[in-house]
């Protein structure tokens, strides 16, 4: 029995969360006593390879196909799924990106077994593996049970646990070229884009304030902006308000928008689902204000205000006026 | 063009959440439910898509008896019809039961498209519309801001991270899960009110689609997570908590 973790490369660039996840797959290997092997799939991979060799690992497998080049879900669970029936692992772990949430269900099905995704925290008790994960958008969390004759498949939160964590090794490089068939890959990828050239960036802000569905109509807006304008901040915020098209797209801040760290982050009627933490945590300083003391952005705060943001961001601003004028 | 929107009842965004006596799940019962958000965004894309192509828009649910509140604001928004799989014990299901329930009654159906949200907000899985698509041997995207229809195939466009998006085509029937905010929502007018309550939803239950599986993943406990992080609260009144805020920000974090 082995533990596989399937590292995530994108045209030969690591995703960043590919670390963490075989940093959790080598504590895992030790809780469970078993062997860690990790698999990097795609084309002309031997470089990635060879640097994820240099971990603490048993073996690593390049997993490589010219099928293989632009990711497809079908492409990828039929390479993934025949590494996984020649080395029977006992646990699968990925990172929970939106590439794994796109195949790896797929890839669970085939084996009769259930994703446990998004997990933050993993135990082992006498043996036997008990996962955790988010439930109601990172409210409430819930130990999770696997069995059934697969392995276990788990993919793993952004920052659950810490690449720096990772050990380093030397293991051995094994080609697995899989029996791909181009007629069985239904999808038919074109080149990635962006939508336009992005004109704020946000990711230079020393200050950002950041609104979220606590603001309920766009007609609210210029309460959090007068903060902004006080603080001298960048304002920014979460997809639903960019999805209503109250602020454009670019001042997202989150898993689908942009990745800030700046010295403070004032959360003002966010509630802070993962999506939205995952672009802020490493923010220095987090203020949060919001009228439910259970929000999970009160998890990753540093300073908190629970109450009515129409009455406190006023009255914020209004100290930050006087602090800065005296 | 006939579609099948897969859709959930969940409940209401920001109820008071409090595990129940078994400790597995939530205490449902002083909660009210609404359709789960990215299904609904599934279901106004099925409703354009039917006004461009024409075809027919069936919404499928599995629930239990309040589902049916649900079902009848999708068929006044527009949608034709319903098949309600009438299920009490949804919590004693997996993703993969309850994939096995929908592609059950998707199959008969022989739709083009079957749509639904990327996750739901409760479980938040994000899993039953891809297990759904390998049940049924069917091609999938996910996370789909926009369908276009082709001759006997779709070309959708797939949020990737980072602001990054793709299009990818693929040949039909298809599954695709729908992306939050991919389009506007629209509202039941009183004639589409009016219009649900002669519209069909039928009822079929498990053991009418041949249903038998047990749970390959459960959940043992649910419980408030533990704060991790020291937060620091400011108490009084605005002015108060305010100022104490600030002067914290000025000296402590030295940014005003």
């Amino acid at each position: 029995m082995s533990i596989l973790v399937v590292l995530e490369q994108q045209g030969g660039q690591w995703h960043r969360m590919s670390w963490e996840t075989l940093a959790a797959g080598q504590q895992l290997g030790v809780a469970l006593g078993q062997p860690v092997e990790a698999a990097v799939v795609g084309k002309g991979i031997g470089t990635l390879a060879n640097e994820a060799a240099t971990k603490k690992l048993t073996k690593v497998w390049a997993v490589e196909h010219d099928l293989l080049e632009s990711y497809t879900a079908d492409g990828y669970t039929a390479a993934v799924e025949e590494l996984v029936r020649k080395t029977q692992p006992s646990v699968v772990l990925f990172p929970h990106t939106y590439q794994v949430r796109d195949f790896a269900p797929k890839l669970a099905t085939r084996f009769s077994q259930v994703l446990v995704s998004d997990v933050i925290a993993a135990r082992v008790d006498a043996g036997a593996l008990t996962l955790v994960r988010q439930f109601f958008q990172g409210k409430l969390s819930g130990d999770v049970r696997v069995s059934g004759a697969g392995p276990v498949f788990a993919s793993l939160q952004a920052g659950a646990w810490r690449a720096d964590a990772l050990e380093s090794g030397s293991a051995a490089v094994e080609a697995f070229a899989p029996a791909l068939s181009a007629d069985k890959i239904r999808q038919k990828p074109e080149a990635p884009f962006r939508e336009a050239a992005r004109a704020v960036d946000l990711t230079a802000a020393e200050i950002i304030v950041s609104v979220g569905r606590g603001i309920k109509e766009q007609s609210n807006l210029p309460v959090v902006e007068d903060l902004a304008k006080a603080f001298g901040a960048e304002l920014a915020a979460s997809r639903p308000i960019c999805d209503a098209g109250w602020l454009p797209m670019e001042r997202q801040v989150g898993s689908s928008g942009q990745t800030v760290a700046p010295k403070v982050y004032i959360a003002v009627g966010i509630s802070g689902a993962i999506q939205h933490l995952v672009g802020m945590k490493g923010a220095k300083t987090i203020v949060a204000i919001n009228k439910d003391p259970n929000a999970p952005i009160f998890e990753v705060a540093d300073y908190g205000i629970v109450g009515d943001l129409f009455e406190i961001a006023p009255a914020l601003a209004a100290e930050v006026r006087k602090a800065k004028s005296a | 063009m006939k579609i099948i929107v897969a859709i959930k009842q969940v409940p209401l965004r920001d109820s008071p959440l409090h595990p129940d006596s078994s400790g597995k799940w939530i205490d449902e019962g002083d909660l009210s439910f609404e359709i789960n958000e990215p299904d609904a965004y599934a279901l106004e894309e099925a409703l354009q898509l039917k006004e461009k192509h024409g075809g027919e828009v069936v919404v499928l649910c599995a629930g239990p008896e309040r589902a049916a509140q649900t079902i009848r604001e999708a068929l006044a928004k527009g949608a034709d019809r319903a098949i309600h799989i009438a299920a009490d014990d949804m919590g004693s299901l997996d993703t993969l039961g309850v994939a096995k329930l929908l592609a059950a009654a998707v199959a008969p159906e022989k739709p083009d498209l079957i749509l639904t949200g990327l996750q739901s907000d409760d479980l938040g899985s994000g899993q039953t519309g891809v297990v759904m698509a390998e049940l049924l041997g069917a091609p999938h995207s996910t996370i789909i801001m926009q369908v276009e229809a082709r001759e006997g195939s779709i070309r959708v466009k797939r949020e990737l991270e980072n602001g990054w998006f793709q299009h990818i085509e693929m040949p039909l029937p298809a599954v695709l899960t729908m992306q939050s905010g991919s389009n506007k929502l629209r509202y039941a007018t009183l004639m589409g009110i009016k219009k649900a309550k002669s519209k069909e939803i039928r009822r079929v239950t498990p053991v009418d689609l041949g249903f038998a599986a047990a749970a390959v993943a459960t959940i043992e406990k649910v419980y408030v997570p533990q704060k991790s992080k020291q937060t620091q609260i400011f108490e009084g009144d605005a002015k108060t908590a305010a100022a104490q805020l600030v002067e914290k920000l000025k000296f402590e974090v030295r940014v005003l």
